[in-house]
Formats: structure tokens, C-alpha cells, sequence
């Protein structure tokens, strides 16, 4: 039974950066037929889909018309770009209820080429309580998040140069990666040099905007074991909201202190058994908040964890986002919780690129936090497993 | 700041927070303390986010407090230095500093409320260096 039931069959990253000449709807639709045709399934074996407010339409019920799904399960968990990691987690607890199969999760936008920027792909604010009280001061991700890192360094001394190290080492996977929209490696000195977008925040701490997607297949074991990809099964997940509690605002720590201690429980592991770790990056002070909260260091000491290449792949104690993640890879519809998925799902199978590929990789984990760590945010930590 | 400097835009009025509106309005900063617990809490709501109760009242805030933390933003279009303000009856808000060189900010240093006005709107508080 759960967790050790769904398995992770299939999974596709759409190619595209920007997508000129593709509806929201269609590249929704290549993402999850990419991911059943991995799985080596066909659409008529779906019986349930999850997705998040960057589908069209009403979500579900749309794309199950588009698609030609015949549904009997279906879940719109809306945490921001942690939802996938989320949906991971509530479609194993749907397989192993047995309410259903087979499941796809799909992640698409298309707000680049479509130059209509609505930040998180789908979701309209209207009516947001606390909106009247943010939005005159004009608070953009980057300068929610320079706070959250001015924070950060006032309690624990980190530095400019321990944030860029995040990138640096995202820059080393992404050279490999010819889909990343970010290909060159970068030093210390280049971010630390490059133009203040929100301070402490320079250009090369923040991720990337681009268009594209992706898509995961879930099944029952049985199914699993039928097909002929290499078994990967979500042994534990969690998940955590964290907000401003009415003014009582503590920006040290994310929801993924609890995300985290959740996931780890249930999969009956530690950090020190992770060998690779997808962590959601839509900037650097996110990665060494997370490595922080999930307990891969003390709070405090992220800084210090990440720097001098540690999160490089074949180089560090910790490889991450291998793919180049968001500050080099891509960051569809500023949700970035589906490629963490993807790539923890291509090192568990040994499908990474050869230059990133951690040994024999058979635990991993997908992390995500999505919505502001400087507001309210929700956080899913999904352990996974090659079996 | 640039005396071009945009308006921002009027804040939503919300039924529930028309009194922190009509305030800042007067030059007054609101801030609202439940009689059960008797915390303060940001943003306004007829009910205390720390323990529920429905028992809770407005209070003019000494307008008092200090830096919790803040980025300066040059690209931003009104306010350069966004900051979280921690006001002396302990809530932490979301706000801007205002009348500052912000290069000489720093985390913990005192600020005092004062209002920026909006384009048609109440004014929004924001603060200064005390």
C-alpha cells in the first residue's frame, strides 16, 4: 500500500522556450501525449488527471474534452509552481485507494510568446485579501524574494558570493542541456558583477521566463512492472503551507521545514541517503533556504553548504537540478515544481546526460515551493526511489 | 525620488477594512488587536487569525517601528526600497521606505509612519527613517 504503490511511468519535457504558434491547450496536449508515449501507455489508459490553474479553460474537465480522456479521478491542487510535486502526491494516494490507475499530471504556458505576463501561469488574483495591502508598494517576485535574502544574510552572515555559487553550479548542468535557454558556464565574479535587479538579488540570482511544460504518468505497480522503463516509485511525500500568521512573519525558514519532515518520515529515510536533489530554484536564495529546510544542513549554514561547487554534479557532497533547472534550463509559466519532478525521474533512471548523471542513482528528491517565501507559499517534497 | 514619480494605483477597498482606509485617509495608521488574546494582527479582518475569536477592535498603531528587512529596486516604478516594517505593537507589514538614502538601510533601524498618496485612492503608509 501507499506510499510504495504509484510508480512514475512516464514523463516528457516539451522542447519549446518560447512557443510561437502552439495554444495553451495543445501544449498541454504534447506534453501529456509525450509522457504516456514514454510510459509506452496510450491516452485511453488515463482515468486520472491532475493539473493546476495553467490549464485551460476549467482545467480538467477541459482537457480531458481535448484530450479525449475518460476520467473517474481529478484534482486542480493549486500551490504555484509546487503543484506537480503535489499532484505526484495526491495521485499515488489516488492509486493506492484505488480510485483510479493510471494518472497524468501536466504542466504548460505559453505567456512568453503570447506576451500576455501574467506571472503564475493561470492564476488570477482578484479578491486576494491582502492585496490592497501589497500591491501599491509593487512588490515583484525578485523583490519579495531580495528581502527574504537580506534576511538571511542579517541572522546568518550569508553571502553574495555563497548565492552565486547556486548558480554556478546550475550553469555547469546546463551546458549539457541543448534545450536550456542559459548554456554558459558562469563564475562567482559574473554574478556577483551582474546588474542589482532587487538587492541583494543580481540578474544572474534569478531564474529564467520561458514557455514550454511537462508531464508525468503514474500507475499502480502492477502496471508499472508490465511496461518496459526502468521502475521509479514515490516512497514518500509531503506538503506544508506557510504564510504571514497575521503579521507574526518569520522569513529564516520556508514551508519545507515541515514539507520535508513529512516526506522523510514516510519514506523512512534522511538527507544523508539523498543522492541527487531537484530543488525549485526561481532564485538562488531559494535553493539554500530549501537545502536549510529539508535538513541537508543545519538552518543557518545553506550558504556555506553550497559554496565552492558543492551542488555540482561529479564535483560536490549534494548534485542538483542537473537539467540547469530554472536559472538556466526553463521556468514554464513561472511554475517550476514539474521539471524538478523530470529530472529527479532521469537521474533515478540513469536517462540523465552522462556529464551529470550521478552513479547509480537510486534515491532522490523533488522539491518545490510555490507562491512567495516572503508571503504565502505552499511547499511538496516528493522522495522517489528506482526500485 | 523623482518628483515625476507615477502615482501608485488606488488600494481595493474591501468592505472589512474600510475603517484603515478612512484612517490613513486622517494621516492615522490601523491596526487591528483581538480582546481575547490580545495580539495585534495585519491585515484586517472581524476575526483574530491567531485564535479565532470574533471579539477584536481597531487600535491607532504609535506609527513607531523598525526594519524587519527590505531590497532597494531601482526598476520598481514608485517606491525604491520595498520593506517589511515590524511595528512597536509587534506586527511585521509589508510597506515601503520612503525619504532615505537607501544605501544607508540597514535591518533594525527605527522608522516612523507617513503616507504616500495614490492615484484617486486613500494614501498608502508607508515609513521613514525615524
Amino acid at each position: 500500500m501507499y506510499p510504495t504503490d504509484a510508480h512514475i511511468v512516464g514523463i516528457f519535457e516539451h522542447p519549446v522556450r518560447k512557443a510561437e504558434g502552439i495554444s495553451l491547450a495543445q501544449l498541454h496536449a504534447d506534453v501529456a501525449r509525450g509522457a504516456v508515449e514514454d510510459a509506452g501507455l496510450s491516452l485511453s489508459d488515463i482515468d486520472g488527471y491532475f493539473c493546476a490553474a495553467d490549464a485551460p479553460g476549467i482545467g480538467a474537465m477541459t482537457m480531458a474534452q481535448y484530450l479525449g480522456l475518460d476520467l473517474r479521478y481529478t484534482d486542480s491542487t493549486e500551490t504555484g509552481g509546487s503543484s506537480y510535486i503535489g499532484h505526484v502526491h495526491h495521485a499515488a494516494l489516488a492509486i493506492a485507494a484505488g480510485k483510479c490507475d493510471v494518472a497524468l499530471v501536466t504542466c504548460a504556458d505559453n505567456q512568453v510568446a503570447s506576451r500576455k505576463f501574467i506571472g503564475l501561469g493561470g492564476v488570477d488574483w482578484r479578491g486576494a485579501p491582502e492585496q490592497p495591502f501589497e500591491d501599491g508598494y509593487y512588490f515583484g517576485p525578485a523583490a519579495l524574494y531580495g528581502m527574504v535574502a537580506q534576511r538571511h544574510m542579517h541572522e546568518f552572515g550569508t553571502t553574495s558570493e555563497q548565492l552565486a555559487w547556486v548558480k554556478v553550479a546550475a550553469s555547469h548542468h546546463a551546458q549539457h542541456n541543448p534545450n536550456a535557454m542559459l548554456r554558459d558556464v558562469v563564475t562567482v565574479e559574473d554574478v556577483v558583477s551582474s546588474p542589482l535587479v532587487a538587492a541583494p538579488l543580481r540578474r544572474l540570482d534569478c531564474c529564467v521566463m520561458s514557455d514550454g511544460g511537462g508531464a508525468i504518468v503514474l500507475s499502480r505497480p502492477e502496471i508499472a512492472k508490465s511496461l518496459k522503463r526502468p521502475l521509479v516509485r514515490l516512497r514518500g511525500a509531503g506538503e506544508a503551507v506557510k504564510h504571514n500568521s497575521g503579521g507574526r512573519v518569520d522569513l529564516t525558514y520556508s514551508a519545507g521545514r515541515e514539507s520535508g519532515r513529512a516526506a522523510f518520515a514516510e519514506a523512512g529515510v534522511t538527507p544523508a541517503d539523498i543522492q541527487y536533489a531537484s530543488l525549485y530554484d526561481s532564485f538562488t536564495i531559494t535553493v539554500i533556504m530549501q537545502i536549510e529546510d529539508l535538513g541537508f544542513c543545519e538552518k543557518g549554514q545553506g550558504g556555506r553548504f553550497v559554496a565552492d561547487g558543492n551542488l555540482i554534479s561529479g564535483v560536490g557532497k549534494l548534485p542538483f537540478n542537473t537539467d540547469g533547472g530554472g536559472l538556466c534550463n526553463n521556468h514554464p509559466g513561472n511554475r517550476g515544481g514539474m521539471t524538478k519532478v523530470l529530472e529527479a525521474v532521469r537521474q533515478l533512471r540513469g536517462e540523465a546526460h552522462p556529464a551529470v548523471q550521478v552513479p547509480d542513482c537510486s534515491l532522490s528528491v523533488a522539491h518545490g515551493t510555490g507562491g512567495s517565501l516572503a508571503g504565502y507559499h505552499g511547499s511538496a517534497t516528493a522522495i522517489l526511489e528506482r526500485v | 525620488m523623482s518628483k515625476n514619480t507615477p502615482l501608485p494605483a488606488a488600494p481595493e477597498i474591501w468592505p472589512e477594512a474600510q475603517p484603515y482606509w478612512d484612517a490613513a485617509g486622517e494621516g492615522r495608521l490601523m491596526v487591528m488587536r483581538c480582546l481575547s488574546c490580545e495580539q495585534h494582527y495585519v491585515h484586517p479582518r472581524p476575526f483574530c487569525p491567531h485564535c479565532g475569536s470574533d471579539r477584536t477592535e481597531w487600535r491607532e498603531a504609535v506609527g513607531t517601528g523598525t526594519i524587519y528587512t527590505f531590497t532597494i529596486t531601482a526598476r520598481a516604478p514608485v517606491f525604491h526600497a520595498p520593506a517589511m516594517v515590524q511595528l512597536d505593537e509587534g506586527p511585521i507589514m509589508m510597506t515601503a521606505i520612503v525619504d532615505c538614502d537607501p544605501e544607508a538601510l540597514s535591518i533594525g533601524q527605527p522608522v516612523t509612519v507617513t503616507f504616500h498618496p495614490t492615484d484617486g485612492g486613500p494614501p498608502l503608509p508607508v515609513f521613514k527613517p525615524a
